[in-house]
């Protein structure tokens, strides 16, 4: 029969292996052929059978968790990764000394904003900034699953200046709480989410609010949806909105 | 600038955790134990991290782990045992059979019962199951397939033959029990 030479390539043409000219002929011929179009039916619903079949096992979320602990790779940092935080740090460990020395006759709001300046900056000036170093959200965001008490969203960054470094646990006024840090040109922004219900909070920080003028740093602070939200770092006042904004629009 | 640059470690978790699920999968259907699997899945991951200086940027990531799994199952307990069972029609591979034409497969597949499918998967020799789950459903490539399993193109295509004709006759008997 003439249809043998074409069925002993039919599954070789629905695996798409075929050469060009070969897999167009192969159409027309099947096209025009009712016993090959049948037999091409016949096999299409068997592989989707089998696709269907062979996605069967899901690895569990307590197993994931696990892989990606052991594969986020601990902070190594390079020679210039550490000149960098050094000198970095060298800085503004100076500034935020001074400045919760400042802060600290102060009560209220700008004792929690020099809390979070310390963290912002003693996590600067940390050999190991981040406890999970990744680009990508989709692996920051699990990597806190189990480690706190909520969970909350990371906005996308796509088309934005901003680029995610990665995380590390945090913790204000005993109570734990996410700590990213994200780079806007040489610039590092820290951005805390801690439960709004799990520290008491001054009367002033019941709305949003920004830095007070006295801190080196600017910062923003909102609460949305049961979380305490800060964005501090020494970038400039628009891209830490811009950075709250986003974080605003994923929550 | 950022932190991660330069690391490659992360790149690692940035190549590697894409194909966390899916690698579990084959796992799971190589050793029939979801603990084997998890097992077999850390090892590849340990393997491919350590060796990961000798990948090559630019070349099939995917073909590369999966064959480390591969080669992972094949020298554990399991594997050896599975390899031990080999189809006596296995090596005898110089040309491509094509499928049967089944009435009784088109049935059962238009009935969509998929355990039946899962069934009949599970009880073919490893070799024409990895062959067959490589190519449907982590849609590589005859050539991806070619270097996961360290066989040649003609040897992937004549395996992939016999692993569908067996797969329908498993199908085709299930069937006339039913």
């Amino acid at each position: 029969m003439v249809c043998e030479s074409w069925k002993t390539k039919l599954d070789t043409y629905l695996d798409g292996e075929l050469p060009d000219e070969e897999m167009r002929s192969f159409d027309a011929h099947v096209r025009g052929c009712p016993s090959c179009s049948a037999d091409a039916l016949t096999r299409v619903q068997m592989k989707r059978a089998i696709q269907v079949a062979g996605k069967r096992y899901a690895p569990s979320a307590e197993f994931r968790q696990r892989m990606q602990q052991k594969l986020a790779p601990k902070p190594q940092r390079s020679f210039g990764l550490g000149w960098m935080f050094v000198a970095a740090a060298g800085v503004i460990l100076v500034v935020g000394t001074l400045t919760s020395a400042y802060l600290g006759t102060r009560f209220g709001r700008d004792q929690v904003f020099s809390e979070i300046a310390d963290l912002h900056v003693a996590v600067l000036a940390s050999s190991s900034p981040v406890d999970v170093i990744s680009t990508d959200r989709h692996t920051v965001k699990p990597w806190f699953q189990g480690k706190i008490p909520f969970a909350f969203n990371l906005p996308e960054l796509q088309n934005s200046e901003f680029t995610l470094l990665g995380g590390r646990m945090t913790y204000l006024d005993q109570t734990p709480g996410a700590h990213l840090i994200y780079d806007v040109g040489k610039h590092h922004i820290s951005v805390f989410v801690f439960q709004e219900r799990s520290f008491k909070l001054p009367a002033s920080l019941s709305e949003n609010s920004n830095s007070p003028r006295n801190l080196p740093f600017n910062m923003e602070t909102w609460s949305q949806g049961g979380l305490r939200y800060f964005v501090i770092g020494d970038a400039s006042a628009a891209d830490i909105d811009s950075l709250a904004k986003l974080f605003k629009a994923a929550a | 600038m950022h932190v991660g640059e330069n690391l490659p470690l992360e790149s690692f978790e940035q190549l590697a955790m894409p194909h966390f699920e899916r690698l579990y999968n084959f796992a799971c259907w190589l050793t029939h134990d979801r603990q084997e699997a998890e097992d077999l899945v850390q090892e590849t991951y340990a393997k491919a991290l350590k060796g990961f200086s000798s990948f090559q940027p630019g070349t099939n990531f995917r073909a590369w782990i999966y064959k480390i799994l591969r080669n992972a199952f094949l020298t554990s307990r399991t594997g050896l045992k599975a390899a031990a069972t080999v189809p006596l029609d296995l090596e005898d591979e110089e040309e491509a059979l094509p499928a049967v034409n089944e009435t009784p497969e088109s049935i059962l597949l238009r009935r969509s019962d998929g355990q039946l499918v899962q069934q009949a998967l599970e009880q073919l020799p490893v070799a024409y199951r990895e062959v067959l789950l490589l190519c449907e459903v982590e849609e590589m490539s005859y050539q991806e397939i070619s270097t996961t399993l360290a066989i040649p193109m003609g040897t992937v295509m004549s395996r992939l033959s016999r692993a569908r004709k067996s797969l329908g006759e498993s199908l085709r008997l299930q069937f006339q029990k039913g």
